[in-house]
């Protein structure tokens, strides 16, 4: 791999000159985005009280600029109750993202280090989660725990990690059979050294990139199980829930209810996906010089 | 890679498949086979551990609203005829042995055998999956060629794009935002269900059906358009660099031509297997899709069966979801192998 980027054409004058600027470019894109997320939360959670207070004389009002998403059925002003369902989303995403991200670490260790019997059960445990339609995976895990948010939140947590774990678990097995890592055990050093000189170091950006990565699956995740009306209690500002709430009022007209709502949850969505693939640009040595 | 691509696809290279030996069948059907039930059983004690973890009283869910008013001698009825009071492996044991037998047990939330309510909505979930399948195959295919054969220009960038967002668009908000343009606001199409209000669902036509219809399969179509969409570019991307495509532009081949003869064939490999592999997202899809559109097929039976505590049901459907998913990821396999000729049809060994 090295040995081909130095040889090949990557590095001609032309775009050795051309490579600060699309490096700066995203670091500044993960900035800026990072930014925004964040501002989603803090705003998420100062707005709470707004968001639950309704206002009986200002029902169902299209966007203006008192509401600039409009209010609902109950004169609930949309925009701050989408910024409240944003901040929970992203929590449970970060929440999820982690735990999952966690397990699959775990997993693909466990894999790479313990031998080939070890190796067998954890892709026949990946092929198993994978066998089901992660819905289905997903209703079944949140009907366990007996709904609740923390039905939706355990269910989501614990359900994304297979393709995280696929993946780890091929760029471990690729490390430890290459010549650098036989050359290691020939020279006599221990296991641990070799998994924390060389494995360690080849799985972190890996791993960093899928945890980001999980997030939006997670995000949609927890989204639609509270739009088919799992767990969370019908009152909470959740975006599945305002989404679902504003079927019934379609018929009447109301098309802002559904529109701003999903559309915000859409820019976040992939705000975290652009910010998880300018960090794969910044940190996969494939890409890196690009 | 070039070197193999030089060989002009589906001509020349070794053509081994041709006639595989019957045994090789044999042994790739039965390897596949053995997979799949070490999976099935897999699901079912994932599934029986999940539901016994579960605090919903099965008799609440069962009665519902009504369960104030059962007396203990009622529930104790009900308790007995289930076997409730069993100790757990006696249940597993009846449930396994049961289901070795096809009998999946009865659903409450429906009052039928659970094979019975998987088979009748599966059927009318059938037409929606598969209307929604080929839509975005098709036109998954054809965006990723037309991206590829106009590469950097500003159609390119514009169906990326389109791709891009659609996969970070959630199913149903897209399902909602065609509800309220196209049926609500234009009328050209129902809002829910699939056949009209107020009519015997067996007397509606074919034109009825196919209208109910089109709404929920565009929504649909939508999940599995975004990744066909961008593996055929990059697939063709690259056929449209190699060495196949030099020496064909040299004999003076271009334009759709060069596409039809050089790249197609290539191309569809990935998108045929992830076609194939897309039934597992498509079927969680339909629960959502069908929500939306109150379309009463599988997927809004597995909402219900859920919300009101259907045990039964719910794990017939994780299991009846697991054979598709499996069937499909096997027929992309074999798909791919009949397109790609570098590789052999039925050699038995397993992927990678």
């Amino acid at each position: 791999m090295s040995a081909r980027a130095l040889s090949g054409p990557g590095l001609s004058i032309r775009e050795a000159g051309w490579l600060p600027d699309r490096r700066r470019q995203a670091i500044w894109t993960v900035a800026a985005l990072a930014l925004v997320l964040a501002a989603v939360v803090v705003a998420g959670t100062l707005l709470a009280d707004v968001a639950a207070k309704p206002d009986l004389m200002a029902r169902r009002q299209p966007p203006s600029l008192a509401h600039p998403f409009g209010t609902d059925w109950l004169g609930r002003d949309l925009l701050a109750r989408t910024l409240v369902g944003l901040r929970l989303s992203l929590m449970v995403g970060t929440l999820a993202a982690a735990v999952s991200a966690s397990i699959a670490l775990v997993l693909s260790g466990v894999a790479a280090a313990l031998g080939r019997w070890m190796d067998t059960a954890v892709s026949w445990l990946v092929d198993l989660f994978l066998a089901i339609p992660h819905l289905i995976l997903l209703i079944l895990v949140a009907f366990a725990l007996g709904g609740g948010i923390s039905g939706v939140v355990v269910a989501v947590a614990l359900t994304h990690w297979p393709t995280l774990t696929r993946l780890l678990r091929g760029e471990a097995r690729r490390v430890m059979q290459s010549d650098y890592v036989r050359l290691s055990h020939h020279l006599g050093k221990p296991g641990w050294w070799v998994a924390r000189h060389h494995l360690v170091r080849h799985l972190v950006p890996q791993f960093t990139v899928g945890l980001i990565l999980l997030f939006p699956h997670a995000i949609l995740h927890e989204a639609a199980l509270s739009f088919l009306g799992f767990g969370l209690p019908p009152d909470s500002p959740a975006i599945g829930i305002i989404l679902s709430d504003s079927m019934r009022e379609l018929s009447s007209g109301a098309w802002w209810l559904a529109l701003l709502p999903g559309f915000a949850l859409l820019a976040v969505v992939k705000s975290v996906d652009v910010l998880g693939e300018q960090l794969r640009a910044l940190t996969d040595p494939r890409s890196v010089h690009e | 890679m070039a070197v193999e691509l030089l060989s002009e696809p589906g001509a020349s290279s070794a053509p081994p498949t041709d006639n595989p030996s019957r045994r090789g069948i044999v042994n790739f059907v039965g390897r596949r086979l053995v997979h799949l039930i070490g999976l099935l059983v897999g699901v079912a004690l994932l599934g029986f551990v999940l539901m016994e973890l579960s605090p919903v009283d099965p008799i609440d869910a069962y009665v519902g609203g009504d369960a104030v008013r059962l007396g203990e001698e009622q529930r104790a009825l009900i308790a007995e005829r289930w076997g409730l009071d069993d100790p757990t492996p006696e249940r597993l044991a009846r449930w396994a042995g049961n289901l070795i037998t096809g009998d999946m047990g009865t659903s409450t939330v429906f009052n039928a055998p659970v094979t019975h309510v998987i088979g009748e909505r599966f059927v009318a979930s059938l037409a929606l999956l598969a209307t929604a399948w080929l839509l975005s195959g098709v036109l998954g295919f054809v965006l990723g060629l037309v991206a590829a054969a106009t590469r950097g220009s500003l159609l390119d960038r514009s169906i990326r794009w389109f791709a891009y967002t659609l996969a970070s668009a959630p199913t149903f908000w897209v399902g909602l935002l065609l509800l309220t343009l196209v049926a609500v606001q234009l009328g050209w199409a129902p809002t829910s269900g699939a056949t009209p209000v107020g009519l015997d669902p067996a007397a509606a036509t074919l034109g009825q059906r196919l209208h109910h219809l089109f709404l929920p399969a565009l929504t649909l179509s939508v999940v599995g358009i975004a990744p066909i969409t961008l593996h055929t570019r990059a697939r063709a991307v690259e056929v449209l660099g190699s060495d196949v495509v030099l020496f064909a532009r040299a004999q003076g081949d271009s334009g759709w031509s060069l596409i039809r003869h050089r790249v197609v064939r290539n191309a569809a490999v990935p998108a045929l297997m992830l076609q194939f592999a897309s039934i597992s997202e498509l079927l969680g899809g339909s629960v959502l899709a069908e929500q939306v559109f109150n379309y009463p097929g599988l997927g809004q039976a597995t909402v219900r069966a859920g919300i009101q505590g259907d045990v039964p049901l719910l794990l017939g459907i994780a299991l009846f979801a697991t054979v598709l998913v499996y069937v499909g990821n096997q027929m992309g396999d074999i798909a791919q192998r009949l397109v790609d000729p570098r590789v052999p049809v039925f050699d038995g060994g397993a992927r990678q």
